[in-house]
């Protein structure tokens, strides 16, 4: 495996209270973060909110400082290169954001918006860039005419299409998206994370996908890290992982998907309550206070990541010992009358093609104000 | 910003879409109430510009035999204490009156914006060295501020300007300041920084068309209060000096004569009130123009 993307030890810590007198409130976000991505994977990164996984995602792209480690890309080390090093790196390495409606400038046209990269590289001539332009709108599925207009006139995935338009402008290596679907409507994520994975393939990118729910990287991720209060508790090939848990976490995590298959099991709640404070994490293991086989050594000593052979590993003192549940593999099933609805529909689309038209991309109305 | 038409039906589609610029224009000619203040100011800057030519009286030239005639043929405005007629000196104080609070808030905008975008923007010592000494000419009231400035530059039209642009520079650099710390917190400057933009890139495309909207309603409404103050520096002698008018100084003179000859007092005042109403009417159509999120 070729690491195109390293982080080593890495760390962030915010200072919530500075007080005049007395020691400041410190939130360790990120503790101690290592990670090899490899060159062509879809690296996801998964925990609950307040994890410290957009956090991650910033310090491997050093939007934000790390207080402490590495990144490694392309043998340099990005916490510690000169500001314009940096900045002219950053063509290599590019951002997708989570939230479509604040991400575009609205004061600058679509076509400006995603223009802006190649500009800011000295890449091309005007006459080369636009065509570029057009050309990448119509990759994310937009229309070349859609240069003209303004954030303002597209819907959520749309803007998204527009956002990812935009990463890709500068020729990328390296595309890490901080929940690029989460606020997206569910018809709509389906159509971008497809998009996401035709991009990569024909770019020949290495994607980074941070996420707070394993559904919905399910079919994507080559690789998957699962983060807890600013660690990581356990990295494993995404098949794997969704077959046999290692970590707790994981298996609540993998429980609380719904499973849409007539018989199956519902989505379960196998732990209680919202993550500890992240001022004061607990003692040893930090998911002991939730987890269902903690035992005296987790409150008192803290677990590492730790090889568990066949590319995993682990950060639990009870990995070897526990059996934990998975998710079956089973595509999933209809009920029969679900099935005759989805059969019908199946013919009404057939006999209609224009129906068929994506209709995210297919814009009827001049306008489309939000989702 | 045209697009590269790839296909004939692109490029049909693409003609067919309205450009940026008459979209801005199509906006603010379909807002009445910014049309008419767009009109009062352009009527008050060309009488201004126009006042050589105009077939008036000299408007220092004073008449003995005609001092504070009410409105008539003659004088269709009146005279004044002194014999001039109200008409002219109303037609050449606007020069002196519009270029008090159009150079007077440059002055403050070109000073002041640059500064609170930089307070806001890089934070830190330079942002509580900039915010200390702003919030220490706040403390001082405009006018007393204007005052003592205009005092210690020099009695003349260009230094009130200047003085009057120092002291409505802090409200800028605070506007300036909050307004650049809200847009840093936007998603779309983070992807500015992620994009590999320099700081001037970000500063002139991210911040400054973002924080454009609320500065210029400041402009707008300072340069009412600018009209105000320089006839208030006038008025002690400090700005337009006599005999050259300005609609400040003839209104602090027609003070006391309000019950003789109130036109004295009503013209200069009604010119005022009117430039002032189109500065604000221009200001907030051209914001609700420029806006590409407004409908």
């Amino acid at each position: 495996m070729t690491a195109i993307l390293s982080a080593r030890d890495l760390r962030r810590e915010f200072v919530t209270k500075r007080p005049l007198f007395g020691a400041p409130t410190v939130v360790r976000a990120v503790d101690g973060v290592s990670l090899d991505i490899a060159a062509g994977e879809t690296f996801a990164i998964v925990g609950e909110s307040g994890c410290g996984k957009s956090t991650l995602a910033r310090l491997l792209l050093r939007l934000i400082d790390p207080t402490g480690g590495e990144v490694w890309y392309d043998g340099e080390d990005l916490a510690h290169l000169p500001a314009d090093r940096m900045r002219a790196l950053r063509r290599d390495l590019q951002f997708i954001f989570q939230d479509p409606f604040s991400s575009l400038n609205p004061q600058m046209s679509v076509g400006a918006l995603i223009e802006e990269p190649m500009r800011a590289h000295g890449i091309g001539t005007p006459a080369e860039r636009r065509a570029r332009v057009a050309d990448l709108l119509s990759r994310v599925g937009l229309r070349p005419e859609h240069a003209d207009r303004y954030p303002h006139e597209f819907s959520g995935g749309q803007r998204q299409r527009i956002g990812i338009a935009r990463a890709l402008a500068s020729g990328p290596k390296v595309l890490i998206g901080d929940e690029p679907v989460s606020a997206l409507d569910v018809s709509i994520q389906a159509q971008v994370v497809n998009l996401l994975e035709d991009l990569k393939d024909e770019f020949g990118l290495t994607l980074v996908i941070i996420a707070h729910d394993l559904a919905v990287i399910r079919h994507m991720a080559t690789r998957v890290a699962v983060m807890y209060l600013g660690e990581v508790v356990e990295l494993a090939p995404a098949a794997d992982l969704y077959a046999a848990p290692k970590h707790p976490y994981t298996e609540t995590l993998l429980a609380a998907i719904p499973v849409a298959a007539w018989g199956a099991r519902p989505a379960r709640t196998l732990v209680e309550g919202d993550p500890p404070n992240p001022i004061a994490p607990p003692p040893g293991c930090r998911f002991h206070p939730r987890c269902p086989y903690a035992t005296d050594i987790c409150r008192t000593e803290r677990p590492v990541l730790t090889d568990a052979g066949e590319g995993r590993s682990v950060a639990c003192h009870r990995a070897a010992e526990l059996s934990l549940a998975g998710l079956d593999g089973a595509e999933p099933g209809r009920s029969p009358a679900a099935a005759a609805r989805f059969a019908l529909y199946a013919r009404a689309m057939a006999g209609d093609p224009d129906k068929t038209n994506d209709p995210e991309t297919g814009q009827t109305q001049p306008r489309q104000t939000g989702d | 910003m045209s697009t590269v038409a790839t296909t004939p039906a692109a490029a049909a589609a693409a003609e067919a879409l309205p450009r940026k610029q008459s979209r801005v224009w199509r906006k603010f000619r379909a807002n009445k109430a910014a049309l008419l203040g767009g009109a009062i100011v352009a009527f008050f800057v060309i009488v201004a510009l126009l006042a050589p030519l105009l077939p008036i009286v000299d408007p220092t030239a004073t008449d003995w035999l005609a001092v504070r005639q009410a409105p008539s043929a003659v004088h269709p405005f009146g005279t004044d204490e002194i014999g001039r007629s109200v008409l002219s000196r109303m037609v050449w104080g606007a020069q002196a009156s519009l270029l008090a609070g159009v150079v007077s808030v440059a002055i403050a905008v070109c000073l002041g914006v640059p500064l609170g975008v930089m307070a806001g923007y890089l934070g830190g010592w330079t942002d509580a060295a900039i915010s200390r000494v702003t919030e220490a000419m706040l403390a001082a009231p405009f006018l007393i501020l204007a005052i003592a400035l205009a005092a210690f530059l020099g009695p003349s039209l260009t230094n009130a300007m200047i003085a009057i642009g120092l002291s409505a520079m802090p409200i800028f650099i605070r506007l300036a300041r909050g307004q650049t710390m809200q847009v840093m917190t936007e998603d779309y400057v983070e992807s500015a920084r992620a994009v590999g933009l320099t700081h001037w890139a970000l500063v002139t495309r991210y911040i400054l068309p973002n924080i454009f909207p609320p500065i210029l309603v400041q402009s707008t409404l300072t340069i009412a209060t600018a009209i105000i103050a320089e006839a208030s520096l006038s008025f002690l002698g400090l700005g337009q000096q006599p005999p050259a008018p300005s609609w400040g100084s003839m209104l602090n003179v027609a003070k006391n004569f309000l019950e003789q000859a109130p036109w004295m007092a009503l013209y200069p005042g009604a010119a005022i009130f009117l430039v002032v109403l189109g500065f604000n009417l221009l200001g907030d159509g051209l914001r609700d123009a420029l806006d590409p999120r407004d409908h």
